[in-house]
């Protein structure tokens, strides 16, 4: 847990023990790990992630807290930890090891590995705390989903220290705490408490980020949990398509990304120290775009695919069962064409300027979403979608997506690619919130006039790779759909130059050629076109 | 082809090239010994104190030269042949141009102090001066202490980068109060407290007799002429302003006062040749400004003025409303139109400064019309093109104070203190 410390030398003796004090805590997981049989697990467990916390909190207060208020990054690019040094690349393999091993190898945490299917080690560890919180064991998603909400809370501490003299920064920590704490950690649990027989759902976690939300174990889930489990489908497709699209509209994607993921929530926290390690360059901004596209495509593409086999109907042993539900599987397939193309046109007629040369990759990107609908309506029997065995197909996505994106590369990388390679490569729910964004959205990052000096501090600090500067020393308003609404960029900033802002559509997007403060006829004259 | 080349890599000779680029086919080269990229100068200290990594203060990555056709070339200028239209170079080497355009900067002034040439004693200015930093200051074993000459920008800066690496900083200031000679007296101190919040040994009014040399030629101490006393120092740093970077040219028979003088079109005395940026000094100031002014904003509205008159649309260099900009530490400034330290006859100031310490403003104003002339704020953001606005449309100080919320550019959920603000200044307004 003790990501963010900086080379050993420059460091205090309090700061050291805080980390020493960190790092017994953290040594009784990975004691627990190797088997290591503790007496009382409640006291250990308690006594670990309590020294986790403690030590995060007493150096994060020795290291802001002994300094005036102000921007406080000081040596990042010295530090090992934060600028692919040794501890940077050690810590990278550390924790894609233990991604690899939660999500392929859980038997290694000890799930099930005891007598009657009891829990050994690092998950029996945690076995007293999940009982107390819904009265069964643990599972090796459990200890993740704790460790996770310990990693946000302490370091969301930390940055709320460090950014002790601005607000934007110190609220929007403290909402991503409260969204993980309870949202994604407390309230399912409870959830399960009043009606065991509902899955995990995180409210928060909204289609399509939330990608096994609509597959049909889940929804068979959801159907047998009665009443709430209906009213649980009807908010999950409710925020999706109309909540979403409000909130972005009125504050840009910040309001999900920043504020209120779990991914995003882990980012800003525990992976502050490896926001400047984002690549900047063009080529980097050409591969994000292909690629978090596709997968937008894909996940579109592949959550038809699983609700269409849903409504067709299951296998009961070696009798098919043909489902009998309200909506038929060929008005779905229908209703999302008509849905798509709808959207699809709308942005033709009233957005193609916006749009530009994008429109053309738009346009290949529908016509695969279509043509895929046709190809899961007249190969799909009830067995196979693609001419592939639906089932595996599902594995597979959850694997490529789910896993190794999200979870190994995502966060496992955050020392190499920095905090939010998985936002701005792979999230689909980033995709589709940022072409919102970058569409229909009254949020933006206004550049105050000429007084930008180029100096960088903005594009370093971005942990999208957005190369700010380029847009603020032209004067010119940064509206991108990768833009998570950090606000650092904006804090950073040496000489008052960005803000965040909710304002009209109107003049949102405004490239000059003379920056202000020159001759106004000059400026008249060149940025007329 | 027309070739135009450009002396020097800096915000303005990169402008000029842009802009050159975006309005013609013309050849263009950029000549500079310092970097093989244009960098921000002023983010240098963002490297020394490891927010940054030196690529990182490149704005463009090096595909955008050959992307937009900009020639680049290393070299140092010795000579300008006029009459040839013929550049030498000290490596060797001639370059023939059809237009010239001098932005060779400035470089730091030493004003004769005794020792001023010795190792450990520098400017920050340059690439080089930082490289030189890094060797003379890597940490606080190496250097035990700085003395740092002159209260200026570059002053500050430098004294918060040593300030990084806990290497103990002695700051002298000739003036009586930090950079009193621009800022007014409320704000000026408010810096003093704030620099010795930083645990910065702030010494006012203290000049510097002469730096003391060890057997090896290096830095050993300084001594301050008001007081004899002796400071041991391992660097230097003299930040006592810069002035424009031209001795190569004064053998040439283009005509310079402390600068390159230039006229309204940036056309020096002799016909293709053009000067901008820090090393340009205009025959008649412009309104108030300076003659000489060495602002990274000014360099770059040069550039994009001349860009105009070289393609073949004479334009004369006319900025608009002065604006200007900083960070004093922790506490950001910017100012917009005219507030002189002092107000001259018929000016007034109104100031209101936080309780914190670390928040004033200080509003300029005509007495014989209450006409706004300018505002200098800390710690608080404001628009530019509100005051842009609002100077040009000459409104009155009632008018302004009364509508700052409007100016406001600080982060969402900020505190906000118009109305504290407004209350001051009705106050101030009953008791005169």
């Amino acid at each position: 847990m003790s990501l963010a410390s900086p080379d050993a030398l420059e460091i205090s003796t309090k700061q050291k023990v805080a980390l020493a004090t960190g790092l017994i805590g953290l040594l009784i997981l990975i004691l627990a790990f190797f088997n290591v049989n503790f007496p009382n697990r409640a006291v250990f467990l308690a006594l670990s992630l309590g020294l986790i916390t403690l030590g995060t909190v007493i150096y994060s207060r020795d290291a802001y807290l002994t300094k005036l208020e102000g921007i406080k990054n000081d040596g990042v690019w010295f530090k090992s930890i934060s600028s692919r040094g040794v501890l940077g690349w050690g810590l990278g393999v550390v924790l894609t090891a233990f991604y690899i091993v939660l999500y392929f190898f859980e038997e290694l945490l000890g799930a099930g590995q005891g007598a009657n299917g009891a829990n050994t080690g690092l998950i029996a560890l945690f076995d007293p705390l999940s009982n107390l919180l819904s009265g069964r064991n643990a599972s090796q998603w459990f200890v993740y989903g704790t460790l996770y909400t310990v990693a946000i809370a302490a370091f969301g501490y930390k940055f709320i220290l460090k950014y002790r003299h601005n607000k934007y920064q110190q609220l929007r920590t403290i909402s991503v705490i409260f969204f993980q704490l309870g949202f994604a950690y407390l309230i399912p649990e409870f959830m399960h408490v009043m009606n065991s027989d509902l899955p995990y759902y995180d409210l928060k976690s909204v289609w399509p980020l939330n990608y096994y939300l609509f597959q049909d174990y889940h929804l068979n889930e959801f159907l047998n949990a009665g009443n709430i489990g209906i009213a649980l489908i009807i908010f999950g497709v409710v925020s999706t398509l109309v909540i979403t699209p409000i909130l972005t509209y009125k504050y840009g994607k910040r309001w999900y990304c920043s504020w209120v993921c779990g991914c995003g929530g882990l980012a800003e926290t525990a992976g502050d120290s490896f926001r400047n390690l984002s690549s900047k360059k063009m080529s980097a901004w050409k591969l994000e775009r292909w690629l978090i596209h596709a997968v937008l495509v894909f996940s579109v593409i592949m959550t038809v695919a699983v609700v269409s086999t849903f409504l067709k109907g299951h296998w009961e042993g070696d009798t098919f069962v043909k489902a009998n539900y309200w909506l038929s599987n060929e008005v779905f397939l229908i209703s999302i064409g008509l849905f798509l193309t709808a959207v699809f046109t709308g942005i033709m007629l009233f957005k193609r300027n916006e749009l530009g040369k994008d429109a053309r990759y738009g346009a290949i990107g529908y016509a695969i979403v279509i043509l895929s609908l046709f190809v899961i309506y007249f190969t799909g029997t009830n067995e196979q979608i693609f001419f592939i065995k639906s089932d595996s197909l599902k594995s597979a996505y959850g694997f490529a997506i789910g896993s190794v994106f999200s979870g190994v590369i995502g966060t496992g990388f955050y020392p190499i690619l920095g905090s939010r390679s998985w936002c701005r490569f792979g999230c689909p729910m980033a995709a589709i919130l940022g072409f919102q964004q970058r569409m229909f959205s009254k949020f933006r990052i206004t550049t105050n006039g000429g007084q930008c000096i180029s100096c960088g501090n903005c594009s370093n600090s971005c942990e999208m790779g957005i190369d700010v500067r380029a847009y603020a020393q032209k004067g010119e308003n940064i509206v991108r759909s990768s833009c998570v609404g950090c606000g650092v960029c904006s804090a950073v900033c040496p000489r008052g130059v960005l803000k965040l802002e909710n304002d009209s559509m109107e003049g949102r997007i405004n490239p000059t050629e003379i920056l202000l403060g020159n001759d106004v006829d000059l400026m008249d004259l060149v940025n007329q076109k | 082809m027309e070739h135009i080349v450009i002396i020097g890599n800096g915000i303005s000779g990169v402008t000029v090239a842009r802009h050159i680029r975006k309005l013609s086919d013309k050849k263009i080269t950029i000549v500079s010994t310092e970097t093989d990229y244009f960098f921000s100068r002023t983010a240098l200290m963002y490297i020394y104190m490891g927010h940054m990594k030196f690529e990182h203060t490149q704005p463009y990555e090096p595909y955008f030269w050959k992307k937009n056709r900009i020639e680049l070339k290393k070299g140092y200028v010795k000579t300008i042949e006029s009459q040839s239209k013929t550049l030498h170079f000290a490596e060797g080497g001639t370059l023939q141009y059809d237009k010239l355009i001098i932005a060779t900067g400035s470089k730091p002034n030493k004003f004769g102090w005794p020792g001023q040439d010795l190792n450990g004693v520098q400017g920050l200015y340059s690439k080089q001066d930082l490289d030189t930093l890094e060797q003379n200051a890597p940490n606080n074993k190496v250097c035990k202490r700085a003395v740092i000459v002159g209260g200026g920008l570059i002053g500050i800066e430098l004294a918060e980068m040593l300030n990084s690496r806990n290497i103990p900083v002695t700051f002298l200031v000739r003036e009586s109060s930090f950079w009193n000679g621009v800022l007014p007296e409320g704000e000026s101190e408010m810096i003093n407290r704030h620099i010795k919040n930083h645990h910065i040994d702030l010494r006012l009014g203290m000049n510097l007799k002469e730096i003391k040399a060890d057997e090896n030629g290096h830095a050993k101490s300084i001594v301050i002429t008001e007081t004899e006393e002796e400071i041991e120092c391992n660097v230097v740093g003299l930040t006592a302003g810069v002035s424009p970077n031209i001795n190569f040219i004064k053998e040439s028979n283009i005509e310079t006062n402390r600068g390159i003088l230039v006229n309204r079109h940036l056309e020096t005395n002799i016909k293709d040749i053009f000067a901008i940026g820090d090393c340009a000094e205009q025959r008649e100031a412009i309104g108030q400004r300076r003659p000489i002014e060495a602002v990274w904003y000014t360099g770059r509205m040069m550039g994009e003025a001349l860009a105009q008159t070289i393609c073949g649309n004479p334009t004369e260099y006319k900025p608009g409303h002065w604006f200007n900009s900083a960070k004093f530490l922790d506490i950001e400034y910017q100012t917009y139109g005219w507030v002189f330290a002092k107000p001259r006859e018929n000016e007034a100031h109104f100031h209101w400064k936080h309780e914190d310490d670390t928040k004033c403003i200080t509003v300029c104003y005509d007495t014989s019309n209450n006409k706004f002339l300018g505002i200098n704020t800390f710690g608080i953001r404001m628009r530019h093109e509100v005051f842009d606005r609002w100077l040009t449309e000459e409104r009155d100080v009632d008018y302004v104070i009364n509508n700052l919320p409007e100016a406001n550019f600080d982060p969402e959920f900020y505190t906000h203190f118009e109305k504290d603000i407004l209350s001051t200044y009705n106050q101030s307004l009953q008791t005169i």
